[in-house]
């Protein structure tokens, strides 16, 4: 699909107001670069400075490899139930009436509100050993707080809203007309959904999804809680960076970090290259 | 009859907007839905169609009874005034969609595609995709991919509402030449009066959800019915002077 071409000034160094433009235009570069890329070359200093070596250290340690394996798993999770249940909450809202949904819309946020520390604390309360649910799970031999279940709720609770958030406007936007032209043409509800409704949606579906994938990556206070953060058991990446450098092991910690940052900053750029890939192809 | 709908209502909310209507559409006719925006035709169309429910009355379509199958089941091909075309779609995707979801044999959807695309005119744009084409194009890739599973009716809602005045005019007497060759019962809906009396076989005029008047375009400009048909028709009252 040819894009619509955007509506701008012109090029910034043309025009009476082209110094006024141009002050604006490098301030708000600047404030950008000192809030994100700054941060994240003086991490790559810090973590560079002993060459390769602390990588493979960081590569050779159980504790951490455990840690980022955790971490990925816990990833692997939320992108899975967040981008199923999400797609499937935002057709409910963006589609249906029902009662309560004005009360789910509203909650469906909370995650975001709600400090990690503070939803950790109340998964703990609801799925310890004493909780309202644990007990029943205690009961069944089945450990959710300070175990791998309990981390990956945690992860789950903090990153719902992504692909909700990013899927309702974009539903919103295409509108219902094509999804009623399929029906008169024949096609079923998982047909319509299939063939024209997801292929609408799935450019806001990919960028929530990512967006569930960062936040899942960096999460820590939630899962500090719950976790219990027992090392090489429960510690994810971001509990095992806090560790080292509580520890006085700042080279592993800043590697760690590095590592991280990077998964995070490539998940993001990837996203970003493969849309305008698509706009470049259909 | 090809449509036939007996006491058709359905409100939103408080809002009455089709009120026991009750009309019939020949076999092979080209047919028009006339009246004043918000009159409720619209979604006359769209219960015939089953993308509404009726609050009451009945739904027949070629003889069978149609009332509460979804939209899916009924064959019927609908043409929306903004086309609702499946953007993520080339122009052969879109009109080929029909025939895809009934399973039918991959050469004989390739066959039947292009008889479209010569019916259309559009053959040399067949790898297009909608953002790539004009409005009056738009339109007629729409109304090629609702004929082409070969309906038993067709419904068009405004179906040249949204194209400017010259386009407008040629895609109206080139859909009544369409309809000579193709002879599909059509039902279309316009607040144009004067696109309805020029096409149509029939004109139904619907005013507050309901119908007001209907018959051959010179019998209602002959006989008007009620002042309201006089008057939406662009006559003059019969008591007032004209000069």
């Amino acid at each position: 699909m040819p894009e619509a071409s955007v509506p701008s000034y012109g090029a910034w160094h043309f025009g009476p107001d082209r110094w006024r433009h141009r002050t604006v235009t490098a301030a708000t570069l600047a404030w950008f670069a000192v809030l994100t890329l700054v941060p994240v070359g003086a991490l790559a200093k810090a973590a560079l400075m002993g060459g390769w070596a602390p990588f493979r250290a960081l590569a050779a340690s159980p504790d951490a490899r455990h840690a980022f394996i955790l971490t990925i798993l816990a990833t692997a999770a939320s992108v899975l139930l967040n981008g199923v249940f999400g797609l499937v909450l935002a057709v409910l809202l963006a589609r249906y009436e029902f009662p309560g949904k004005a009360i789910l819309d509203a909650l469906l946020d909370m995650p975001f509100a709600i400090s990690p520390v503070v939803a950790g604390f109340m998964l703990l309360l609801l799925l310890g050993p004493k909780g309202l649910l644990g007990h029943f799970f205690e009961a069944a031999g089945v450990h959710v707080v300070f175990a791998i279940p309990g981390i990956i709720l945690a992860t789950l609770f903090v990153s719902l809203p992504f692909v909700v958030r990013e899927v309702v406007p974009v539903l919103k936007e295409v509108g219902l007309e094509q999804e009623e032209a399929a029906q008169t043409l024949g096609a079923g509800p998982w047909t319509t959904f299939r063939r024209v409704t997801f292929p609408a949606i799935r450019w806001g579906l990919a960028y929530g999804v990512s967006l569930t994938a960062a936040r899942a990556l960096g999460e820590f206070g939630a899962v500090l809680v719950v976790s219990g953060n027992i090392i090489g058991r429960t510690q994810t990446t971001t509990l095992f960076i806090n560790q080292e450098f509580a520890d006085f092991h700042f080279e592993g910690a800043y590697c760690a970090a590095l590592v991280l940052a990077l998964a995070s900053m490539l998940l993001l750029l990837g996203m970003e290259a493969a849309k305008r890939f698509a706009k470049g192809t259909s | 009859m090809s449509i036939i709908i007996k006491n058709l209502s359905k409100r939103f909310g408080d809002f009455c907007a089709v009120d026991r209507v009750t009309m019939e559409v020949p076999h092979g006719a080209l047919v028009a839905l006339l009246g004043p925006s918000g009159s409720g035709k619209s979604t006359i169309l769209r219960l015939i169609a089953g993308l509404e429910q009726p609050d009451e009355g009945e739904v027949f379509l070629t003889g069978e009874e149609a009332t509460g199958l979804p939209a899916r089941k009924r064959g019927v091909g609908f043409v929306f005034q903004h086309y609702a075309l499946f953007k993520h779609m080339t122009v052969s995707e879109n009109i080929a969609f029909g025939l895809e979801v009934r399973k039918v044999p991959k050469a004989e959807i390739k066959k039947r595609v292009q008889a479209m695309l010569d019916l259309i005119q559009l053959d040399s744009f067949s790898h297009h995709y909608p953002s790539q084409l004009s409005g009056g194009q738009r339109q007629r890739v729409a109304l090629a991919r609702a004929l082409c599973p070969e309906p038993r009716v067709l419904l068009l809602d405004e179906p040249f509402g949204s194209l400017d005045a010259k386009v407008r005019y040629e895609l109206r007497s080139w859909l009544r030449r369409l309809h000579d060759t193709v002879h599909v019962t059509s039902l279309f809906v316009t607040h144009d009066q004067d696109e309805a009396m020029s096409i149509a076989d029939r004109v139904v005029l619907i005013h507050k959800g309901r119908l007001e008047q209907e018959g051959t375009p010179r019998e209602l400009l002959e006989e008007p019915a009620t002042p309201f048909v006089r008057d939406f028709l662009g006559m003059p009252p019969l008591d007032e002077p004209h000069w």
